[in-house]
């Protein structure tokens, strides 16, 4: 019923705006505006020109001054800063061309409308102007990609030594973290060695993988290094921390690597944003299927002391599962249930 | 050499109007080779595509802006799409988002524009009878149109067509286990882009001989339109860019059904280990941005060259810096071509390589800003006729501005780590790319379609239609800032998953209502589109007072456009409102010798050179008639 009336609806509406045109065209024609250079319509379109500027330009002033906590997110690693105080420094230069450009583009048709008493202006060329706004551009984008470029640099430059290593594995649709253990080396990994209970296919050939351990969050120590080392095991993924700013690739065959420093401890930034139930998120970035909007982890950033005590509580694979070394050669099988009676 | 071509237009010209063609309906509707025909045929088709790339966006937003609402109601197009509690399945969001942009970059900016006017305008405006080759033309159209069918084929299969996003990335796209979209759809989505990038590269290679080889009289390059220069520069850089498209799927083809490894490695899915090693996927974004780069100013050319012929036109003045425009579109095109990973800053590539393409993209930057100032100075002390095709040039120009600024954030690689894949490149591109040659689309409709059709579309409704679709397109993207700053990615079907992203149902409604607003307000240029076509006001010969030499063509043009010989050309295109001339323009077909009062000094100086020339070619014609005589 409601589908009939609304359909009845809709046809009167068309055939009423149809009406109007008809007797719109019917007046024009008799009234001779086909043959005028410009009718009263072109004034009305030089004003549209100032409201849009004036309507749309307070709209956006108004938005973005009363949301601006909600889209500003918080950061919390140290060379987010400087990407942040980049992004804000370009917001203003482009802002002010963004605005200036605005106000000429918007104001000129207003201006300059047609007039029979008028005649354009024969304007064809003037090189230096040209000269001027190729030159005056050149040098405040080179300025600001030399900003850029200097804190990329420093952003992709290999991590420091004493970097806590963590690695996330992208697959679908989740991430698999793994830590390195107490010899902060991560073992190696095929992942050929793939099954449902050696997720990240690690080789447990590889001494170092025997006190690698795995963790349902991604936790971190607050004023220290860390490195993401970070790889997928069948599609593209990408690790994207918006607080930390942080983002890249996980790709299958090469692994890709992000370090950082994180500044504020979760709880911390709970204190800081009144919001107790605040957590830290990696989300994924890459398309990569039907649930690529739901791969989420947490990070939880601690005092290094708390960092430390954490890691030693945490128990390596193969503890949790010493099925994963049975087929181990002797000597490793030994070595192994030594540490598996270590963390007993 | 002069003998020679002179002769040449003799003859095509005897050729032409000594008897008349006589076309049945299928070689002058379907099988045509006469350009006119197979730019309107480009046209209605991109328009087609347009309105499907159109409706599937709107689909999307529903699930965006309306998470919550019941979908039962597309059931009978979706059929197993929407499930038993109406809402929409996850892979067929992505399969919609993929298809929504393959169909708007491929099918509609790039032929539904460039195959549209390119056609149509190159031999009009630089005096050619006909494309080089008029049945390369039209195999470039029918080899456009199948791939059209089959991608059309593809939205119906039951795995739903391909899902990978318009990139297709593999492994995503390579595997069939990772996705169903990724099967016959993904199969089908390749063999549709083979045979588009086959139609694009015919019709690159016939708008560039065209244009080189059958200028009229008197057109040298530094006399053409800037819409030629720039549908000249885009057929170079299709020509230069596709075929890197095409090898990239063809590797692809190889990899998903032949068994070979060119992007893929050490993968483990669907509870298997595959062979497959040494491959990189980061290859395929290589070559695949090597086309999707330049694509960009495939499809934003044309229609900055479209804005720049009607904001001249529009304003009675010559476009400023026609010099300048010249070599700010060369640079963009060659520019163009060095830039492509720049959308690969966290792919993982060498960090050495983002700082290179960093600089060079900025570098790109340049041309554009001085795009943009000559536009603004063109409109200064103008005299301005705000026809519906002016107000989407000055559209194109604003979102050009608005969409090139973001450019500057995304192009530092140091601030692309926070918003690369979010709602902030979403929002960048179609403002820049998406609606800026949408917009440039329309301008050339309205501006052409007296000449096209013989008739006017309805300026009123032309107004409604620009007012509300460029707030509209506004009121959709620029909130899309907001999101991306806020870090919001690109391609989530649903947003409740994260906290940080766990906020703005408001905002994203409000995209939503505005989208279906901005898609339901193209009615009306459909309405005036099709209406006008038949009953819309008879056109005159030149209605908007133009220099370029298709107004000099009859209202209803035949085959090969003028009846008599091709007019010679004497000027260049943009004398507006030229001091001392009787009227605001002066076409480009009138001679210097014919307007002493508003010649500039040194024009005058050409004035005797052009007369010896007038007075050598009367000569050769009197020779020639003696002779068939």
């Amino acid at each position: 019923m409601y589908g009939f009336l609304i359909a009845v609806g809709v046809l009167l509406l068309l055939s009423i705006i149809w009406m109007v045109y008809r007797i719109q065209t019917l007046v024009s024609v008799v009234k001779g505006s086909d043959k005028k250079v410009v009718t009263g319509s072109n004034k009305v379109n030089a004003l549209m020109f100032i409201l849009f500027l004036v309507g749309a330009g307070g709209l956006m002033f108004w938005y973005s001054i009363k949301e601006f906590d909600n889209y500003n997110l918080p950061v919390a690693s140290e060379h987010g800063v400087v990407t942040d105080q980049l992004f804000w420094v370009t917001m203003a230069v482009t802002g002010i061309v963004f605005i200036i450009t605005h106000i000429l583009l918007f104001i000129f048709p207003y201006k300059y409308q047609y007039s029979e008493r008028r005649t354009a202006s024969f304007y064809p060329d003037n090189n230096k102007l040209e000269v001027i706004w190729t030159v005056v551009p050149a040098i405040v984008l080179a300025l600001l990609v030399i900003g850029g470029w200097r804190a990329w640099t420093d952003i992709t430059a290999p991590a420091p030594e004493n970097a806590h290593v963590v690695e996330l594995m992208g697959y679908q649709f989740a991430w698999e973290v793994r830590y390195p253990g107490m010899d902060n080396v991560l073992g190696a990994n095929d992942y050929r060695l793939t099954n449902a209970s050696n997720v990240s296919g690690v080789d447990f050939t590889d001494r170092n993988s025997l006190d690698d351990f795995s963790s349902p969050v991604v936790y971190i120590p607050k004023g220290e290094p860390v490195l993401f080392k970070i790889r997928a095991r069948d599609v593209l993924h990408s690790v994207f921390a918006p607080h930390m700013r942080l983002k890249m690739d996980a790709v299958p065959g090469m692994p890709t690597r992000f370090w950082f420093v994180p500044t504020k401890t979760t709880a911390e930034m709970r204190a800081e944003l009144n919001n107790p139930e605040f957590n830290y998120e990696i989300a994924c970035t890459e398309i990569c299927g039907r649930g690529h909007f739901s791969m989420k982890r947490e990070i939880v950033v601690v005092e290094p002391d708390e960092f430390r005590k954490w890691v030693a509580d945490q128990k390596p694979y193969i503890v949790n599962n010493p099925a994963l070394v049975a087929d181990l050669p002797l000597e490793l099988k030994e070595l192994a249930e030594i540490t598996i009676s270590e963390y007993k | 050499m002069a003998t020679a071509e002179s002769a040449l237009h003799n003859a095509t010209a005897h050729d032409h109007h000594d008897h008349e063609h006589h076309d049945n309906f299928i070689t002058k509707y379907i099988f045509s080779t006469d350009h006119k025909m197979i730019g309107k045929q480009f046209l209605v088709t991109g328009i087609f595509w347009a309105i499907i790339g159109g409706a599937l966006s709107i689909i999307f937003r529903l699930q965006l802006g309306f998470p919550d609402m019941e979908l039962h109601w597309l059931k009978p197009l979706l059929g197993g799409w929407i499930d038993e509690g109406g809402k929409l399945d996850p892979n067929f969001y992505l399969a919609l988002v993929t298809m929504h942009g393959t169909i708007m970059v491929f099918f509609v900016l790039t032929a539904g524009l460039s195959g549209t006017f390119s056609n149509y305008l190159i031999p009009l405006q630089i005096g050619a009878r006909d494309m080089a080759s008029g049945f390369m033309n039209m195999l470039s159209y029918w080899l456009f149109f199948v791939s059209g069918v089959i991608m059309f084929i593809s939205l119906f299969i039951e795995t739903g067509p391909a899902s990978g996003g318009w990139v297709v990335y593999p492994p995503l796209s390579a595997l069939e286990q990772a996705m169903p979209g990724s099967g016959l759809g993904m199969t089908l989505w390749l063999i549709s882009m083979t045979f588009f990038i086959a139609s694009s590269l015919l019709g690159g290679i016939n708008y560039i001989t065209t244009v080189i080889n059958l200028r009229t009289k008197g057109m040298s390059f530094s006399r053409l339109p800037l819409t030629i220069w720039a549908f000249f520069l885009t057929a170079v850089i299709g020509l230069l860019s596709f075929p890197v498209l095409f090898s990239a799927a063809l590797l692809l083809v190889f990899d998903r059904s032949f068994g070979t490894s060119f992007y893929l490695s050490d993968i483990y899915i669907g509870g298997e280990a595959l062979p497959n090693t040494g491959g990189s996927a980061v290859l395929y974004q290589h070559l695949f941005w090597f086309l999707g780069h330049p694509e960009v100013y495939i499809v934003l050319l044309p229609a900055l060259g479209i804005t720049s012929e009607i904001i001249a036109t529009q304003s009675r003045k010559p476009i400023f810096g026609y010099k300048a425009m010249i070599i700010s579109m060369l640079g963009i095109a060659i520019l163009s071509f060095v830039v492509w990973a720049h959308h690969m800053f966290v792919s993982g590539m060498n960090p050495f390589l983002g700082s290179i393409f960093m600089f060079l993209t900025l570098i790109i930057a340049i041309p554009s800003a001085v795009k943009v100032f000559n536009y603004l100075t063109t409109l200064w002390r103008g005299n301005l006729i705000f026809t519906p095709g002016m107000l989407f040039s000055i559209g194109l120009v604003s979102f050009f501005i608005s969409g090139g600024l973001t450019g500057i954030f995304l192009g530092n690689s140091a601030i692309d780590i926070q918003l690369h894949d979010t709602y902030f490149v979403v929002a960048h591109f179609h403002l820049v790319m998406g609606s800026a040659s949408f917009f440039g689309l329309m301008a050339g409709v309205y501006h052409w379609f007296p000449k096209m059709f013989g008739r006017m579309m309805d300026a009123r409704l032309g107004y409604i239609h620009f007012w509300l679709t460029f707030i509209g397109v506004y009121m959709v993207f620029f909130p899309m800032h907001y999101i991306g700053i806020a870090g919001f990615p690109r391609r989530y079907y649903s947003w409740t998953n994260f906290e940080f992203t766990n906020m703005y149902t408001d905002l994203n409604m409000f995209v939503s209502a505005a989208a279906i607003i901005t898609f339901a307000a193209q009615a009306i240029f459909l309405f005036n589109f099709f209406y006008s076509m038949y009953r819309g006001r008879k056109a005159p010969m030149n209605p908007w007072r133009s220099t370029t030499l298709e107004w000099t063509t009859p209202v209803n043009p035949g085959h090969g456009n003028w009846p008599g010989e091709i007019p010679a050309v004497y000027r260049w295109p943009y004398d507006y409102s030229k001091p001392g001339a009787a009227e605001d323009f002066i076409p480009q077909t009138v001679p210097l010798s014919a307007t002493p009062e508003s010649n500039l000094p040194h024009e005058q100086e050409l004035v005797k050179l052009e007369k010896e020339i007038i007075a050598e070619e009367e000569a050769m014609l009197v020779a020639d008639e003696t002779k068939t005589v």
